[in-house]
């Protein structure tokens, strides 16, 4: 059976965002980029790796970044964590931290298990992040287009770094494109 | 079944972390929760000292963020076995940042001591000094003597620490009195912070 193509946007528009939080960043001077890669953020990760005034961490697990995030604001540098709506299972308990010990902390998070979803598996962790993250005192906030994007990162940026905020954006699975398995089987 | 040799040396945790810590200058000390923070708070409070209370499995990373932000300031993790079992893929994200003013002291005694003594994976063959290497820290010792402890000691406040470093010290397993530093994050942090000349909101 034929799989109908996929209803992603594709317009320039929506493609452009991944560099608006970039220049986001950077305007905030964020110096500690932590990440577990996603396909939704692989061009904000390339930006960062291209930047030489940004640290730039692969993580084994999105946990390590949380910890890393209370060391660098000790340190006095500003630090952001990528992850996948996955991961956020993941930082549960290290998530503490942000009570405990009431630190800043800025996540930006691609979703996945819900606008168009293939994989079944990315559904229970994908539908509850919103709900995990507020339990462990995190503020969330969302973009489904890519105008909401810049704005919005730049806002929780704000509250983070200007405010001792702790604050998660979850970037939503329209406005990354759903995953195309089919495509990837095919190259 | 491998046995390592984790549990079966005399160094004793307290006169370890009182040798390390004697002459530390500068250096950050992060412990991680159970015994490690009891010892550090024996050894002396001070500014510099982050006491953990929970987050298992986070001190190398808080430890390397803070290394990676503040690359003046030597930071020594002290943590326990079970800790770094928690966390071990730290060692690789550590050997990719490769921070010369990171170090990781271990205080192995293949034991879970604040949950009744349970035998940890360190005690049945798991070498946390060659898991470090073989993640990349090349610079990984085991310290089993008073001498090498010593060394030990010298390394951590060099004023060109080499690092990052791993030092997997085998100590004796019994437990010491329990030595309770605040469990106020907030404080702890902003303490450290302001030590560090850090700027609060």
């Amino acid at each position: 059976m034929q799989t109908p193509p996929l209803i992603n946007d594709t317009t320039d528009a929506a493609t452009h965002w991944p560099r608006q939080i970039f220049d986001v960043l950077r305007g905030y001077d964020v110096s500690q980029v932590c990440y577990v890669p996603d396909g939704g953020h692989a061009d904000l990760i390339r930006l960062s790796h291209g930047c030489d005034d940004m640290v730039t961490v692969s993580l084994t697990t999105e946990e390590e970044g949380i910890a890393m995030a209370l060391g660098a604001s000790i340190g006095g540098a500003r630090s952001v964590i990528l992850m996948q709506s996955s991961g956020v299972g993941n930082c549960i308990n290290m998530l503490s931290l942000v009570q405990s010990c009431r630190m800043p902390i800025l996540l930006l998070i691609t979703m996945r298990g819900e606008w168009g979803e293939f994989n079944p598996w990315q559904v229970p962790m994908g539908s509850q992040v919103q709900a995990a993250l507020e339990m462990m005192g995190l503020q969330v906030m969302r973009a489904d287009t890519a105008p909401d994007v810049a704005p919005m990162v730049k806002a929780a940026a704000r509250q983070v770094f200007e405010g001792g905020g702790a604050v998660a954006v979850l970037l939503s699975q329209r406005l990354i494109g759903a995953k195309d398995f089919n495509k990837e089987a095919a190259k | 079944m491998t046995v390592t040799d984790a549990g079966t040396h005399p160094l004793n945790r307290r006169e370890v972390v009182r040798t390390l810590t004697a002459d530390r200058q500068g250096t950050v000390f992060i412990s991680s929760l159970g015994s490690p923070t009891y010892d550090l708070a024996a050894a002396g409070d001070s500014a510099r000292n982050f006491y953990l209370w929970g987050a298992m499995g986070g001190a190398m990373s808080l430890g390397l963020g803070l290394a990676l932000a503040r690359r003046d300031v030597a930071v020594c993790v002290l943590a326990g076995d079970g800790e770094i079992l928690m966390g071990m893929g730290s060692f690789a994200t550590i050997a990719q940042q490769a921070p010369s003013n990171l170090a990781v002291v271990i205080l192995d005694n293949g034991l879970y001591g604040e949950t009744g003594e349970q035998r940890s994976h360190t005690a049945s063959g798991t070498d946390l000094c060659r898991v470090a290497r073989a993640c990349g820290i090349e610079n990984s010792i085991t310290v089993r003597t008073l001498p090498e402890l010593a060394d030990l000691a010298q390394r951590l406040h060099a004023d060109d620490p080499a690092g990052p470093l791993v030092a997997r010290v085998l100590i004796a397993p019994g437990p010491e009195r329990t030595c309770l530093p605040s469990r106020d994050g907030v404080w702890l942090a902003r303490r450290l912070q302001q030590d560090l000349g850090v700027k609060g909101l």
